[in-house]
C-alpha cells in the first residue's frame, strides 16, 4: 500500500500533523476514532442511505459522446455536480456530520473559501439539527454574496475572517483558532484533504465513493473496472482524492491533476502549486506549498475560488514526488474557453474549477479506444457572474 | 546549564516579556531587548513572525503582519542580534512558527542561534515526537533548549513525557485559547494550575496566553515559576512607544 497514510499520519514524506499542543487532544481523538467509526456497520447504512436518499447517489457516469469524437478518446463523466448543493463536497460533510454526532459534539465549525464547502456544511448542519459557524475571508464573503446568503438561509453564522490576506486560508486559520478555543464540545469539518492527520486521509475516504461507484459503473459499461486515465482537477484536491482513491495500487490507471495556473504560472498571479511549491508546512501539514525563501505562505491566484488554495494534500504531494500522478496546469483562459466548450458540446455548464481539467484536452495525447474517466465535480451556476463578465453574455 | 536554567534557579517570580521582532519598526529588536533588560524583565522570547500563525490572537497576527512588511525575516533577525550578548545577559529566546526555520534549515537554524547566543526556542507547532525523531540530535549539538507546550486538554500522561524530556522550562498555557489578554483568570483554570502544581514535575512552569497585568501575572505565578506576557505588551507598544516599556514593566512588578 504504497499510496494510502501510514500509522504516523504521512504520506512518504508528506503529511503529520504540526499543530500546536492545544489542538493535540482534539486530533488524538478523531485520530483514535475516525476508522472504527467510519467501519462501524450501523454508520455505513446511515451514511449510504443518506447518501441515496439526500444527496441523489450513484450520480452517474455519462458517455460524453461529442467531446470524446473531439478529443478522439472515450471520455466519460462522473456526475458529483448532480450531489445536492452542487458539487462533491458533500460527501465529505454528510460523513463528518454523522461522525461528529457519534462523537458527541454540539457544534460544528468549517472554513470556505467560494462557499461551495460552507453551503455543504451549513445544509448537513440543518439536516440534523447542529449549531454551525461558517469561517469565510471578508474579501470572499464580498465576491460570493449568494453563498453567504445560502449559509444564512440554512441557519448558520457566518463570520468574516479579518485577518491576513482575508480569503480562504485565513478563514481556514480562523476556524482552527476557533477550535482551540472550543476543544471539548466543536467539531472542525474540513472541506479539502488538507490539514492535520487525520484530516486527509479521513476526507479521502468519504469522497472514495466517487471511484466506488465509477467501478461498478464501467465494469457494466465498458466491461471492465479500470479506464486508462483518470482526470481531475485540483486545489487542495477532494475531488481529485476521491476519483483516485480506489484506483491508487493499480498503477496501469493513469492519474492526470490538473491545478489552475492563473493568469500563467510565471505571471506572479498563479495557483500551480506542482509548479511554484515547496515543501514547508500550512495548516497543520507537511506538504507542497506556495512560499516566500523566507517561508511566509504566498497568497495564490486562480479565477475559480475553488483551485485558489496555495497548497496541495499531502497525498497529492505525495503522488507527485512518486511520479504516480502527472501535473498539468491551466490558465483562467483555457479553462473559461473549455466551460464554455463543455457547455456546448454535452449541455452541461461545468463550474470553473471543473472547467480546468475539461482544458487538458486539447494539450494531451489519448488513443481512440483509451477510456478517459473524468471527474465533473461541481455545476456552474454558482460561476454564472463570472462566465457572463468574462464572456459578456 | 545554560543562561535559561540559571535564571530559573533565582529566587523569586520570573516576568518574561514577548515581542515580535520588526515591529512597530524594523530596527526596534534590539533597543526593545535593551529596555527590557533595563527594566529588570527576567527572560525574553522574540517573535520571529509568520504570516499564519495558528495559535494566536489578533494582536499578535497583526503584529506579524506589519513586521514582515516592514522587512523582517529570519536572516535579518540574525543579523540584528548578532554582538547582542556584548549587552545583554538574560536569557533570550525564539519563539516562532516551524516553517520558516524550516525553510532556514533546522540545522542551520540552530547554528545561527548558537553565534548569535540564542539560549532556547519555542515553536508552538513543531511535535513532540517528530522533534524527538528528527531535531533533538541537532538542538544538544548546539545547546540549544527547546520548550514545549502544555495545555488544560492535555493529558496527565502526556504532561509527564513532556516533563521527562523538557529542557529549560514548560510553557503552561493557561486556558484553552489563542494568545491575548485577559482580565483575570477563571475558577477553572486555577484548578487546572492546582492540578499541574500537584502534579510535582522536575521542569519549571512558566505561565503564558492571558496574562496581560498587575493581577494576572500575580495568580499565574501563584502556581508557576513565572509569566510571560505578549499581546499586552505589544498593544502598549503600539499606543505608547518604546519609551513606555520601563512604566509597564514597573506596573505589573509592583
Amino acid at each position: 500500500m504504497k499510496y494510502t497514510v501510514d500509522k504516523k499520519g504521512f504520506y512518504g514524506k508528506y503529511g503529520g500533523a504540526f499543530v500546536p499542543e492545544m489542538l493535540f487532544p482534539n486530533l488524538d481523538e478523531l485520530e483514535k476514532n475516525y476508522n472504527k467509526i467510519i467501519n462501524d456497520k450501523e454508520f455505513q447504512n446511515d451514511y449510504n442511505n443518506l447518501l441515496r436518499d439526500y444527496v441523489g447517489r450513484p450520480t452517474p457516469l455519462f458517455f460524453a459522446e461529442r467531446l470524446s469524437e473531439k478529443y478522439k478518446c472515450k471520455i466519460y463523466l462522473k456526475r458529483e455536480d448532480l450531489c445536492h448543493t452542487g458539487a462533491h463536497k458533500i460527501n465529505n460533510t454528510i460523513g463528518q456530520i454523522l461522525l461528529a454526532k457519534r462523537l458527541g459534539k454540539k457544534r460544528i465549525i468549517a472554513e470556505t473559501g467560494a462557499g461551495q464547502h460552507g453551503v455543504a456544511t451549513a445544509t448537513v448542519c440543518a439536516l440534523k439539527g447542529i449549531e454551525c459557524v461558517i469561517y469565510m475571508g471578508a474579501v470572499d464573503i464580498k465576491r460570493q454574496a449568494p453563498n453567504v446568503a445560502r449559509m444564512k438561509m440554512l441557519g448558520a453564522s457566518v463570520v468574516a475572517a479579518e485577518s491576513g490576506s482575508k480569503t480562504l486560508k485565513d478563514a481556514t486559520n480562523e476556524a482552527i483558532r476557533d477550535w482551540i478555543n472550543n476543544p471539548i464540545t466543536t467539531h472542525y469539518i474540513i472541506g479539502s484533504v488538507v490539514g492535520p492527520h487525520p484530516y486527509p486521509d479521513m476526507v479521502a475516504k468519504f469522497q472514495s465513493i466517487v471511484s466506488e461507484e465509477i467501478k461498478a459503473q464501467l465494469l457494466e459499461k465498458e466491461n471492465t473496472q479500470n479506464p486508462n486515465y483518470l482526470l481531475a482537477n485540483i486545489g487542495g484536491g477532494s475531488n481529485a482524492a476521491g476519483l483516485y482513491y480506489n484506483y491508487l495500487e493499480n498503477e496501469n490507471v493513469k492519474i492526470i491533476s490538473v491545478e489552475a495556473a492563473g493568469e500563467g504560472v510565471k505571471s506572479g498571479k498563479s495557483a500551480a502549486t506542482s509548479v511554484l511549491g515547496k515543501t514547508g508546512i500550512i495548516h497543520g501539514s507537511k506538504t507542497l506549498l506556495m512560499q516566500t525563501n523566507d517561508g511566509q505562505i504566498i497568497e495564490p491566484y486562480s479565477i475559480s475560488a475553488g483551485l485558489d488554495y496555495p497548497g496541495v494534500g499531502p497525498l497529492h504531494a505525495h503522488l507527485l514526488e512518486s511520479k504516480r500522478a502527472e501535473f498539468m496546469s491551466i490558465t483562467d483562459s483555457d479553462a473559461m474557453l473549455a466551460g464554455l466548450e463543455v457547455s456546448k458540446l454535452e449541455g452541461i455548464i461545468p463550474a470553473i474549477e471543473t472547467a480546468h481539467a475539461f482544458a487538458a484536452f486539447k494539450y494531451l495525447d489519448f488513443k481512440t479506444n483509451d477510456i478517459v474517466v473524468v471527474n465533473f465535480s461541481g455545476r456552474g451556476d454558482k460561476d454564472l457572474d463570472t462566465y457572463i463578465e468574462y464572456f459578456n453574455l | 546549564m545554560n543562561r535559561i536554567d540559571n535564571t530559573l534557579n533565582k529566587e523569586g517570580k520570573l516576568l518574561s516579556i514577548y515581542f515580535t521582532a520588526g515591529h512597530p519598526n524594523l530596527n526596534d529588536t534590539v533597543d526593545i531587548i535593551l529596555k527590557l533588560q533595563e527594566s529588570g524583565v527576567d527572560m525574553i522570547e522574540i517573535g520571529l513572525p509568520f504570516s499564519d500563525p495558528l495559535a494566536d490572537g489578533p494582536t499578535i497576527q497583526d503584529s506579524s503582519t506589519v513586521a514582515i512588511k516592514n522587512g523582517m525575516n529570519t536572516n535579518v533577525l540574525f543579523e540584528q542580534l548578532n554582538g547582542i550578548r556584548n549587552r545583554v545577559s538574560i536569557p533570550l529566546i525564539i519563539m516562532g512558527y516551524f516553517n520558516p526555520i524550516l525553510q532556514f534549515g533546522v540545522e542551520e537554524f540552530c547554528k545561527k542561534c548558537n553565534q548569535v547566543g540564542i539560549d532556547g526556542l519555542i515553536i508552538p507547532d513543531l511535535p513532540i515526537d517528530y522533534y524527538e525523531e528528527n531535531y533533538k540530535s541537532i538542538f544538544k549539538k548546539y545547546k540549544i533548549y527547546n520548550m514545549f507546550l502544555i495545555a488544560p486538554q492535555t493529558s496527565d500522561e502526556r504532561i509527564k513525557k513532556i516533563d521527562s524530556i523538557s529542557d529549560g522550562f514548560i510553557y503552561m498555557v493557561s486556558s484553552s485559547s489563542i494568545t491575548g489578554s485577559k482580565e483575570s483568570f477563571s475558577s477553572k483554570q486555577l484548578e487546572y494550575f492546582e492540578r499541574i502544581n500537584k502534579m510535582n514535575l522536575k521542569t519549571p512552569r512558566i505561565t503564558g496566553f492571558g496574562v496581560g497585568n498587575k493581577d494576572t501575572f500575580n495568580a499565574a505565578v501563584n502556581y508557576s515559576k513565572g509569566a510571560i506576557i505578549g499581546s499586552a505588551f505589544i498593544k502598549n507598544l503600539e499606543s505608547n512607544g518604546l519609551k513606555s516599556i520601563e512604566r509597564f514593566i514597573k506596573n505589573i512588578r509592583i
